[in-house]
C-alpha cells in the first residue's frame, strides 16, 4: 500500500475504496456460507471491520501528514466508472476529508467494539452468521454513505443503510412485533427518502452534476424558491433517518432488534447519517434563512419532546431510544443555529456532540444490553432494582455514561453538550436556547429515573431470576467506551481551538472573533453554570422520587393527578394511533378495494372476457365451415362477382 | 350472309342446350344435351376457322369425355329424378341473383365495345402455304414440345390413380 | 360482312354464366361436374375468338391442352365421385359435408 507523503489536494490512495469493501466481502462471506461458519462468525466479522479501522486510521495519518492549506486537506478521487450514459455520468467517487475521518472513525472504531460486544451476546442465537453478516453490511454500506463524493453515492449508501436496519430491526423475525417494527422503521424512512431523492433530482436539474464538490462550490447561483425548496427536501430525508418529529416514529419499536443493534445503527451511526449529511450540504442551507431555521426548530423541539416522552418510559431501551432521539435533536439544532448564523462552531458543535454521543448512548445501550442478558431477557425497569452490588462492571460503566449525558465535567458530554448550548445562546437564538436547556433538564431526570430505577434501591426482580456478570467478551467493550466517553471531551474539545474545532475548519471555517477566547469567558461561564445547575436539578428530582426514602409516596401522589397525563405522554402523545388512523387505514382500504374490487372484478373480468368473448365469436364463425362445396362456391362466385364490379367501376 | 345465319344457329343451339342442361332434372338428358351444346360449340370453333380444335372438340369432348360421363351415369342410378326442393336457404335465390348480375354486367361490357388487341408478332402465326393443321402442328412440336410431353405425363398419372381410385377392396 | 368477334365473347360469356349458375343450383354431383365442363367449354370458345383476333396460334395451342387435362380431370373425377358412391350411397353434393366443423 502507497503512503503517500505530504501533498497537496491528493489524489485517492488505493486502500480507501478498502474501507467500505472489507466489511461487503465480509457480509457476503458470512451470508453465503452461514451454515458451515458457525462459531467463526463473530471473529471474522469483527476482524473485518477491524481492519478497517485499521485502514481509516490509516487514511486520518495521511490526511494530517498533508501540507498545503487546510481546505486541500482531503483525498479525493474516482474508485471506478460507475454510470456513463448519455448527460448522466457518475462515478463512484469517495472523499476523505476531515469530517469524513471523523465519521470513519466513529464507524469503524464504535463497530468494531459492538461487534465484538455481540459475539458474546449472540452466542446462543442459532443465526448469528446472518446476523454478522448483516451486521458487516451495514457496516460497509454506512461507510460508503460516508466516504460518497456525490449525492448520487450518498443515497446509495442511504438506501443500504435503510435495508440493513430493516433486516437487523426484525432479526427475530418470527416474533410478530419484530417484524410490524421492521416494517414501520422501513416505511418510515421511505418517506423521509422521497423526500430527499426529490432534493437530488432538483440539484441535478439546476447543476446538471451530482458531484459535491462542483454543486457546493455553485449552490449560491441558486434563485428564487428552489433556494428554499433543496434544503428543505434534503432535511426531509434527515428527519426520516435521523428520526426527528414527526418521522420518529420507528426508533421506539426498532429497540425489538437485537441489543448491540440498537446501540450501533439507532445510537451511533445511521442515525447520525441526517446530521453528516447535513452538515456536508451546509452550503444549502446557509443560504435558505427558512430552512435553516427549520432545522434548529425541528432539532430543539424534537428534543424537548423526545425527552417528555423518556420520563415515562417503563421499558430500559425505550427510554434510551427516546433519548436518542432527544440528543438528535441537539445535534440538529447545533447544526440549524451553524446554518442560521454562519457559525463555525455551531457545526463543529454538533459534530462533536455526534462524537460524544456515539461513545456514551453505545455505552448506555450495551450496558442495557448486559443487564437484560443477566436478567434472561427482560426489559421492564420497574422489575429490576440494585443491581451494582450483582454487576459492577456493567452498572459502573453505565455510571460513567449516564454522567456523560448529564454533561457532568469533566466527562465528554460536557464538553460537547455544552457548546451546543453555548453556541446557541451566543448567536441569539435565546427560545431555542431555552428549548434546549429545558430538554436537558429532562434528560438528567430521566437518565436518572433510569440508573436508580435498574442499579439502586432494593430488588424488585421476581424470585427466580438469577442475574449474573455478562462474560468479559461484553464487559470489555464496556470499559473501553467508557473510557472513550471519559476522556474525549476533554481530549477532543477543550476550547473553542480544541482539536475537533480545528479539525473541521477547512469545512465550516475558521472561527473569528472570540478566537481562542478561554471556555471561561463571561458570559460563557454563566451558561456552563446554569447548564451544570439544570443536571444537577434533574438528578435531584429523580432521586428524591425514586432512590430517596418517601419516593413512593411522592410517586403515587403525582400518579394520582396527572395519571392521564401520563399515559397520554408515554404513549408518544398518541402519534402512532394518529398516524394509523391518518396514514395506515386509509391505505390499507384502499389497498384492499384495489385487490379484490378492481383487480378481482375488473382487470380480471377484463381479461376472462376478452377469452370468453374470442371463444364465443369463434363459436360464431366456425359455422362457415359448413362443409357443403355448394356454399363454398357460392361465397367464390360472390367474390368474383365483387372483385368485378370493382374492375368495372376502376375502369371508367 | 351465311356467316351471319350459322353464327346465329349455332350460338343459339349452344346456348339453348346449355340452359336446357341446367334446368332439366334427369341426368342422362343433361348428358345430352351438353353433348348437343359441344357440338354446336365445333361449329363456332369451325367458322373462326380453328379446324383442328373443332374436330378436336368433337372426337374428345363430346365423343370421349361424354361417353364417361353416361357411363357412371347409368352406373350410379339412371333413372333418378332430382328433387325440386333445395335444402339449402336461399342457394337458389342468391345463384340466380348473381347469375343476373353477371348476365348484366357481360351485356355491359360485351355490346357496343370494341376491343383494340395487339398482334401477336409473325412468328406466332401460321406460315404462309400452311393450313390450319400444320400450323398448329408446327407450334405444337417446336415450341410447346415440353407442355406436351408433360401432358402426356398427366394422362398416365390420371389412368393410374383412377385404377387405384376405383378399385374395388378385396374382401377377404 | 363477317361476324364481330365481340359477339362470340358474347356467346362465351353467357355459356360460362349459365354453367356457373348450374353449379350453384344443382345438387347432383354429376350433374354439378357437366355444368362445369360446360363452363371449360366457354372458355375454349373465348381462347379461339381471341386467337382469331389476334391472329398468332397460342389461342388454339391453349385450347389443345385444355382438351386433355379436361379429359384427365374428368376421368379422376368420375373416379372419385364413384367411390363416394360406394360408400354412401348418394349422389347428392349436400350429404358430403364430412368437412364441416
Amino acid at each position: 500500500m502507497v503512503r503517500l507523503a505530504a501533498q497537496g489536494a491528493g489524489e485517492l490512495p488505493g486502500y480507501i475504496p478498502l474501507i467500505p469493501f472489507f466489511p461487503m466481502a465480509g457480509a457476503l462471506l458470512l451470508l453465503l456460507f452461514r451454515r458451515s461458519i458457525g462459531r467463526w462468525a463473530g471473529i471474522i466479522a469483527s476482524s473485518v471491520i477491524g481492519s478497517s479501522f485499521v485502514l481509516s486510521l490509516m487514511a486520518v495519518g495521511d490526511l494530517m501528514t498533508m501540507t498545503g492549506a487546510p481546505e486541500a486537506r482531503l483525498l479525493a478521487g474516482p474508485a471506478y466508472e460507475w454510470i456513463a450514459a448519455g448527460g448522466l455520468n457518475v462515478a463512484m467517487t469517495f472523499k476523505v476529508d476531515a469530517l469524513t475521518a471523523v465519521m470513519l472513525l466513529i464507524v469503524t472504531g464504535v463497530g468494531t467494539l459492538i461487534h465484538v460486544y455481540s459475539i458474546g451476546y449472540m452466542e446462543h442465537d442459532e443465526r448469528k452468521a446472518t446476523y454478522f453478516g448483516y451486521l458487516n453490511l451495514f457496516a460497509g454500506s454506512m461507510l460508503l454513505l460516508v466516504l460518497a463524493n456525490n449525492f448520487l453515492v450518498l443515497y446509495v449508501g442511504w438506501e443500504l443503510v435503510g435495508l440493513c436496519s430493516y433486516l437487523l430491526i426484525s432479526f427475530w423475525y418470527f416474533k410478530p412485533e419484530a417484524a410490524a417494527a421492521g416494517k414501520k422503521a422501513f416505511l418510515v424512512n421511505r418517506i423521509g427518502d422521497v423526500g430527499f431523492l426529490i432534493g437530488i433530482l432538483l440539484i441535478y436539474s439546476h447543476f446538471g452534476t451530482l458531484d459535491f464538490d462542483e454543486v457546493f462550490a455553485r449552490a449560491t447561483e441558486l434563485q428564487g424558491a428552489i433556494v428554499t425548496a433543496i434544503p428543505l427536501l434534503l432535511f426531509v430525508g434527515a428527519v426520516g433517518k435521523s428520526a426527528q418529529i414527526p418521522l420518529h416514529v420507528w426508533l421506539p419499536d426498532a429497540m425489538e432488534g437485537p441489543t448491540p443493534v440498537s446501540a450501533l445503527i439507532h445510537a451511533a451511526t445511521m442515525v447520525t447519517a441526517g446530521v453528516y449529511m447535513v452538515a456536508r450540504a451546509h452550503v444549502f442551507f446557509e443560504a435558505s434563512h427558512a430552512a435553516a431555521l427549520t432545522v434548529a426548530t425541528i432539532g430543539a423541539a424534537t428534543a424537548l419532546f423526545a425527552a417528555t416522552v423518556a420520563c415515562f418510559q417503563d421499558d430500559i431501551k425505550r427510554v434510551l431510544a427516546y433519548s436518542t432521539i432527544s440528543q438528535l435533536g441537539f445535534m440538529f439544532l447545533a447544526v440549524g443555529v451553524g446554518a442560521l448564523s454562519h457559525s463555525p462552531v455551531a457545526y463543529a458543535a454538533a459534530i462533536f456532540h455526534l462524537v460524544t454521543h456515539a461513545f456514551f448512548k453505545a455505552l448506555l445501550f450495551l450496558g442495557a444490553g448486559s443487564v437484560m442478558h443477566a436478567m434472561e431477557g427482560e426489559t421492564n425497569m420497574k422489575k429490576m432494582g440494585g443491581l451494582i452490588k450483582i454487576l459492577p462492571r456493567t452498572g459502573w460503566t453505565f455510571i460513567v455514561g449516564w454522567l456523560a449525558i448529564l454533561g457532568i465535567p469533566p466527562l465528554s458530554g460536557f464538553f460537547s453538550k455544552d457548546a451546543i448550548l453555548v453556541s446557541t445562546y451566543e448567536e441569539g437564538w435565546f427560545l431555542l436556547w431555552l428549548i434546549a436547556s429545558a430538554a436537558a433538564l429532562l434528560t438528567a431526570f430521566y437518565m436518572s429515573r433510569q440508573v436508580f430505577l435498574v442499579f439502586f434501591g432494593k430488588s424488585r426482580s421476581s424470585e427466580d431470576v438469577h442475574p449474573h456478570e455478562s462474560p468479559s467478551i461484553m464487559t470489555g467493550p464496556l470499559v473501553v467506551l467508557a473510557g472513550l466517553a471519559a476522556i474525549s471531551g476533554m481530549w477532543l474539545g477543550l476550547t473553542h481551538g480544541g482539536p475537533i474545532f480545528r479539525l473541521l475548519e477547512p469545512l465550516f471555517g475558521a472561527h473569528e472573533g472570540a478566537g481562542a477566547e478561554a471556555f471561561l469567558g463571561i458570559p460563557e461561564a454563566g451558561l456552563i453554570l446554569i447548564a451544570v445547575a439544570l443536571s444537577i436539578v434533574g438528578v435531584f428530582s429523580a432521586w428524591r422520587l425514586y432512590l430517596a426514602r418517601g419516593g413512593e409516596e411522592r410517586r403515587a401522589t403525582l400518579q394520582k393527578r396527572w395519571s392521564g397525563l401520563a399515559s397520554f405522554v408515554r404513549s408518544g402523545y398518541r402519534l402512532d394511533a394518529l398516524y394509523g388512523a391518518l396514514f395506515v387505514w386509509p391505505g390499507k382500504t384502499i389497498a384492499n378495494v384495489a385487490a379484490y374490487a378492481f383487480d378481482v372484478r375488473v382487470i380480471d373480468g377484463a381479461v376472462n372476457g376478452l377469452a370468453i368473448f374470442v371463444g364465443r365469436s369463434a363459436e360464431g364463425v366456425r359455422r362457415v365451415q359448413s362443409g357443403l362445396v355448394r356454399r363454398y362456391v357460392m361465397a367464390m362466385l360472390t367474390g368474383v362477382v365483387v372483385l368485378l364490379a370493382l374492375f368495372i367501376a376502376r375502369a371508367n | 350472309m351465311i356467316d351471319a345465319s350459322v353464327f346465329l344457329l349455332a350460338a343459339a343451339l349452344a346456348l339453348g342446350s346449355g340452359v336446357a342442361m341446367v334446368l332439366v332434372r334427369n341426368a342422362v338428358h343433361a348428358a345430352l344435351f351438353l353433348v348437343a351444346s359441344q357440338l354446336a360449340l365445333a361449329v363456332l370453333f369451325l367458322i373462326q376457322g380453328a379446324f383442328f380444335i373443332a374436330a378436336l372438340q368433337i372426337i374428345v369432348y363430346a365423343g370421349a369425355i361424354m361417353v364417361l360421363f353416361v357411363f357412371v351415369v347409368m352406373l350410379l342410378g339412371v333413372d333418378k329424378r332430382e328433387s325440386l326442393t333445395e335444402p339449402l336457404r336461399f342457394q337458389r335465390e342468391i345463384g340466380v341473383g348473381l347469375g343476373v348480375l353477371l348476365i348484366v354486367a357481360a351485356l355491359y361490357l360485351g355490346v357496343g365495345t370494341s376491343f383494340a388487341v395487339a398482334n401477336l408478332p409473325d412468328s406466332a402465326g401460321p406460315r404462309s402455304g400452311e393450313g390450319n393443321v400444320e400450323a398448329v402442328a408446327r407450334e405444337l412440336f417446336t415450341h410447346w414440345a415440353l407442355p406436351f410431353e408433360i401432358t402426356s405425363v398427366l394422362l398416365i398419372v390420371a389412368v393410374v390413380g383412377t385404377m387405384v381410385l376405383a378399385k374395388r377392396r378385396l374382401r377377404s | 360482312m363477317s361476324v364481330p368477334a365481340e359477339w362470340y365473347l358474347l356467346v362465351s360469356a353467357l355459356l360460362f354464366i349459365t354453367g356457373t349458375i348450374g353449379v350453384l343450383i344443382r345438387r347432383n354431383v354429376i350433374v354439378m361436374f357437366m355444368c362445369i365442363e360446360l363452363m371449360l367449354n366457354a372458355v375454349n370458345l373465348t381462347f379461339v375468338t381471341l386467337d382469331r383476333m389476334m391472329g398468332g396460334l397460342a389461342g388454339q395451342i391453349a385450347v389443345f391442352f385444355v382438351l386433355v387435362v379436361a379429359a384427365a380431370e374428368v376421368v379422376v373425377g368420375l373416379a372419385i365421385i364413384v367411390s363416394i358412391f360406394r360408400r354412401r350411397a348418394s349422389t347428392d353434393a349436400d350429404q358430403v359435408s364430412l368437412l364441416k366443423w
